[in-house]
């Protein structure tokens, strides 16, 4: 029961401890990639304290909610990281929430910081906000057809039995998968706001989304909302990580060494994704804000054709 | 049971009188509602003991209505469930009233019918025969028009009404053929001669269109709702909140009783009309919504989205059904009815919000509003509830039956009929694109009414509702949390309707470690809102208190910061329209045909720059407009008839005769 509890509560902190360091990563090979030098890899932790001690400047219009929104957005995306099998599966709590639900909390965190950007009443939180719920609207149901993709491949929703299953072997290669696999990455781009869909890396561009809606936070507030970011670029790498790269995940009742290895292998897995990534958004450029929704139309599409194949070969 | 409950809507009818009596004066209000108040939960609470007491049907007759049948009441468990949903529905509207009531210019008009609409409801859901339910039906439809005319003085509200009746009597027809149907040449309308004599395919196949048409017409599917949106707005707000969260509820009572109950064996084919007019529901209603800036019909239109949500789920147990899937049709439908529960609480509680807006402000239009969470902080607070429950978002009580739903999308692949295995995932995606677009339009909801700055004085000088609206809107909300954190209850609590319906109930939940539900295996999918719940509110409180113990806890005041550029105008904030915008470019182009009409003054020119936007209602203009422009034009010809001489109306009269009799010749 302890060993279970001491379990989940390391799977916390290593998402809360390590997704500073994947942003610093991602950032630090992008600048080489550029040629730069680029920041330390240990400045996001130094951001988020140097933030953390500063005085927050609210605005006057702000309401008692722009103030409590900042911490509802990373307890749920700290939740539903959690959540995810990294380095172990099957933890102790890892059954409170399926993949579905892993979803729909994000959604949640989504739909308050969306709030936050109207709540000062500016124009540029108004026109964060707006072109987030756009993106959000056509990003979550592919997203929620990915998941049916894998859930009838795995037999169920719940991501410490599907990543048991994929990492089985026993499916092999499927056309849904390679489907699911390629709308999931379009998915990933979109909900964690990386170039082409938006650039986190400015808020001075027209075409800004998520940096636009949170523009008006400052201090401890923007701290957690930065936070929070990394965060979900984390969570969205352990869930391709688990489903379409199982190995090395420690099962239910394995060894402290099988959780050691796991854990090696899971940075291991961080620093592949954070190295593609960061090639991925040098080789491209941004795209206008209204060609993104034909962008992720296609990752819909590719969603439901996924599923649609899944329905029709699981009776054959 | 059943006769407590017939006392019980016996006192609701009774009350009509004493309003007329009571007429205009101040006490009528607190008495009408807070009869209709004790009335109401102790019907809830009759419902209850017969849902949760898993006794025989309680039935009963009296000798009214036809005088070789008499009028059957039942209480079986499906409408024992309907009758909680009426009466909690019911219970909160006449408490919110005893205060928002208050602020009615012409209670005369209001409170007579209101308990009569109350009754009527509980009437539909009790009745056993065909008769004593098309005269409830009816009765509840009339009653509901007079509420949705009380404010007359509108001209809006008076075409809502028209189009309303039109659209009632059109569903009433639909349901009476249908029932015609089924009860036969011999006119057996009991429903217990009816649900033992199983109809011929065709006949049934008629059968389950005209309830589709005649219940969906109620429940506001797509096409049939375009009163739906006009009526429920009309009405006042605690009206508003029973038409959409409860009334519609007693459409699909009707057409589950119909369908599941009086049918009898499904076909195969009956769960794609089912499923193809719920997927597009959802969407459409969601669409349209996004669309509006007026609060309250926003509002309506998520009640056509909801309406599709619960038809998917009806549909999808139509189909486990036909194809012996029993468990699969029990966990499907145990979905649809546990968000006929949730719709109606969170639906209520956000017409309960735009209600005290109204009052607070005089105002529906959004973009009259914003900066209300600072005038009106506890009815912001239950708005947003509601609001985040409408959305399908974790751990409120919208999610929980939309996780259901999904999870009974999933178990679908076993059916055999390739229609399904290509209509099934289509309906996913399009119950998911609703989900989502739905937390779109709520952000816009309550984004632009309540956050933000005020935009009109009204908004700005606007004061927090009475203590009666809060407690009505506190219980709602807090109902929308409890059935969100334990649906295990909930779902328990529907068993035996699902019992009666297709044999077999879900495994039972209550017992679940930790509480979670399972809705088929633990290996395959489950869910613990309480512990998401715990989880978020831990982590959330722990990050707050380290943060400003450790770090720093100071805060000052400045000018919003909006780039170095911030203005004054609370004109230039977003408002609904623009928060719309990218949605509507990405949608609107094709499903309203949207056009934006930009301008531009000429150099130097002091006229304003203007943007126009047209949205075409599609639907209207290819359903009903050629509909209307067909009666228009009849009538104008037929209208001759009426300028005839005496000899020639009784030519007419002569030529009729010969005709009938001619037809009867040929007949024989």
């Amino acid at each position: 029961m302890i060993h279970d509890f001491a379990l989940q509560g390391a799977q916390m902190l290593l998402v809360l401890l390590l997704s500073p360091l994947l942003t610093g990563f991602v950032r630090k090979m992008k600048a080489r990639l550029l040629r730069r030098q680029g920041p330390p890899l240990l400045q996001p932790y130094l951001d988020l304290i140097r933030l953390m001690r500063k005085d927050v400047v609210l605005a006057e219009s702000a309401s008692w909610l722009f103030r409590v929104i900042p911490y509802i957005v990373v307890a749920g995306t700290w939740v539903a990281a959690s959540l995810v099998p990294t380095f172990a599966s099957g933890l102790m709590f890892s059954w409170s929430a399926d993949l579905i639900a892993i979803i729909a909390l994000l959604g949640s965190a989504r739909f308050f910081l969306a709030l936050a950007g109207l709540d000062v009443g500016t124009s540029f939180g108004g026109i964060g906000s707006s072109r987030e719920v756009m993106i959000a609207s056509l990003a979550e149901p592919a997203m929620l057809m990915i998941v049916f993709t894998l859930a009838l491949i795995a037999g169920s929703t719940q991501l410490s039995t599907m990543a048991a299953y994929m990492g089985s072997g026993q499916e092999g290669l499927r056309g849904s998968l390679g489907l699911a696999l390629f709308a999931l990455i379009i998915v990933a781009i979109a909900e964690n706001a990386r170039i082409p869909i938006d650039n986190p890396a400015t808020h001075l561009e027209l075409t800004m989304v998520h940096e636009a809606m949170v523009l008006e936070y400052s201090g401890r507030h923007l701290a957690l909302i930065d936070l929070t970011s990394e965060l979900k670029l984390l969570l969205y790498i352990s869930v391709i990580g688990c489903l379409f790269a199982p190995w090395g995940i420690a099962g239910p009742d394995a060894s402290a060494q099988a959780h050691a290895i796991g854990v090696v292998i899971y940075i291991g897995k961080l620093a592949v994704a954070g190295v593609l990534l960061a090639v991925f958004e040098t080789a491209i450029s941004k795209m206008r804000v209204f060609r993104v929704p034909a962008f992720l139309g296609a990752a819909l599409m590719l969603g439901l054709l996924a599923t649609l194949l899944m329905f029709v070969s699981r009776s054959l | 049971m059943v006769v407590y409950a017939l006392y019980g809507v016996a006192a609701l009818l009774a009350l009509a009188p004493i309003a007329i009596a009571l007429g205009a004066s101040p006490r009528g209000t607190i008495v009408v509602y807070g009869a209709s108040l004790i009335v109401t939960l102790t019907l809830c609470v009759i419902a209850l003991l017969c849902l949760f007491e898993h006794q025989a049907p309680s039935t009963t007759t009296l000798p009214l209505g036809l005088p070789w049948l008499g009028a059957h009441f039942r209480i079986d468990p499906l409408a024992a469930f309907f009758l909680v949903v009426v009466n909690l529905g019911g219970a909160a509207a006449s408490l919110f009233a005893i205060g928002y009531g208050r602020h009615e210019h012409s209670p005369q008009r209001i409170l007579p019918f209101y308990p009569a609409y109350l009754a009527a409801m509980n009437l539909v859901v009790m009745a056993n025969d065909a008769f004593s339910f098309l005269v409830s039906w009816e009765f509840m439809s009339l009653t509901s028009w007079a509420l949705v005319i009380s404010h007359h003085q509108l001209r809006e509200n008076l075409r809502a009404g028209y189009v309303y009746l039109l659209m009632a009597s059109f569903g009433t027809l639909a349901l009476l053929l249908s029932f015609g149907l089924l009860a036969g040449a011999d006119g057996n309308y009991a429903f217990d001669t009816i649900r033992a004599s199983h109809p011929s395919a065709a006949l049934a196949a008629l059968v389950l269109i005209l309830t589709v048409v005649g219940a969906g017409s109620k429940a506001g599917v797509v096409p049939l709702h375009a009163w739906l949106p006009l009526a429920h707005p009309a009405a006042p707000s605690h009206v508003s909140a029973l038409m959409s969260g409860v009334m519609t509820k007693v459409a699909v009572y009707g057409f589950v009783r119909i369908v599941f109950d009086l049918l009898g064996p499904p076909d195969w084919w009956w769960s794609m009309v089912v499923l193809g007019v719920g997927g597009i529901t959802a969407v459409m209603g969601v669409l349209y919504a996004l669309m509006q800036h007026d609060l309250k019909r926003l509002l309506a239109y998520h009640t056509v989205e909801n309406i599709g949500i619960i038809y998917i789920g009806l549909g999808l147990a139509l189909a486990f059904k036909a194809y012996d899937m029993p468990l699969a049709a029990a966990l499907a439908l145990t979905a649809g009815l546990f968000h006929v529960f949730n719709h109606s609480v969170f639906k209520s509680l956000l017409f309960f919000g735009a209600g005290a807006v109204l009052n607070a402000t005089g105002e529906r239009d959004m973009e009259h509003l914003g900066g209300l969470i600072h005038r009106m902080p506890q009815t912001a607070f239950v708005f947003l509830v509601g609001c985040v429950a409408i959305s399908a978002l974790p751990p409120l009580n919208g999610f929980v039956s939309e996780w259901l739903t999904f999870q009974a999308i999933l178990l679908s692949p076993q059916l055999p009929s390739s229609g399904l295995k290509f209509l099934v995932p289509a309906v996913g995606a399009l119950l998911a694109l609703s989900a989502s677009l739905a937390a779109a339009c709520f952000v816009k909801a309550f984004g632009v009414t309540f956050l933000g700055r005020a935009r009109t004085p009204a908004a700005a000088a606007a004061k927090e509702t009475d203590t009666n609206s809060l407690a009505a809107m506190y219980f709602l909300a807090a109902l929308c949390l409890v059935a969100g954190i334990v649906p295990g209850f909930f779902i328990d609590a529907l068993a035996p309707v699902t019992q009666s319906l297709v044999g077999v109930s879900m495994p039972h939940q209550a017992g679940v470690e930790w509480l979670s539900i399972v809705p088929i295996a633990e290996s395959r999918s489950s869910y613990n809102g309480l512990l998401v719940f715990i989880f978020v509110v831990l982590s959330g409180s722990t990050a707050a208190f380290a943060i400003h113990r450790l770090a720093s806890d100071k805060l000052r005041r400045a000018p919003a910061w909006d780039c170095g550029y911030p203005d004054p105008s609370p004109a230039t904030q977003y408002t609904a329209s623009s928060f719309a915008q990218p949605i509507r470019r990405v949608y609107g182009a094709s499903v309203f045909r949207a056009r934006e009409i930009g301008e531009m003054p000429a150099p130097g020119s002091t006229l304003p720059a203007r943007l126009t936007v047209e949205l075409r209602d599609l639907i209207w203009d290819a359903a009903y407009a050629p509909v209307a422009a067909g009666i228009g034009y009849a009538a104008e010809k037929l209208n001759s008839l009426q300028f005839l001489t005496i000899r020639q109306y009784l030519s007419l009269v002569f030529a009729a005769l010969v005709t009938l009799l001619l037809v009867l010749a040929i007949w024989q």
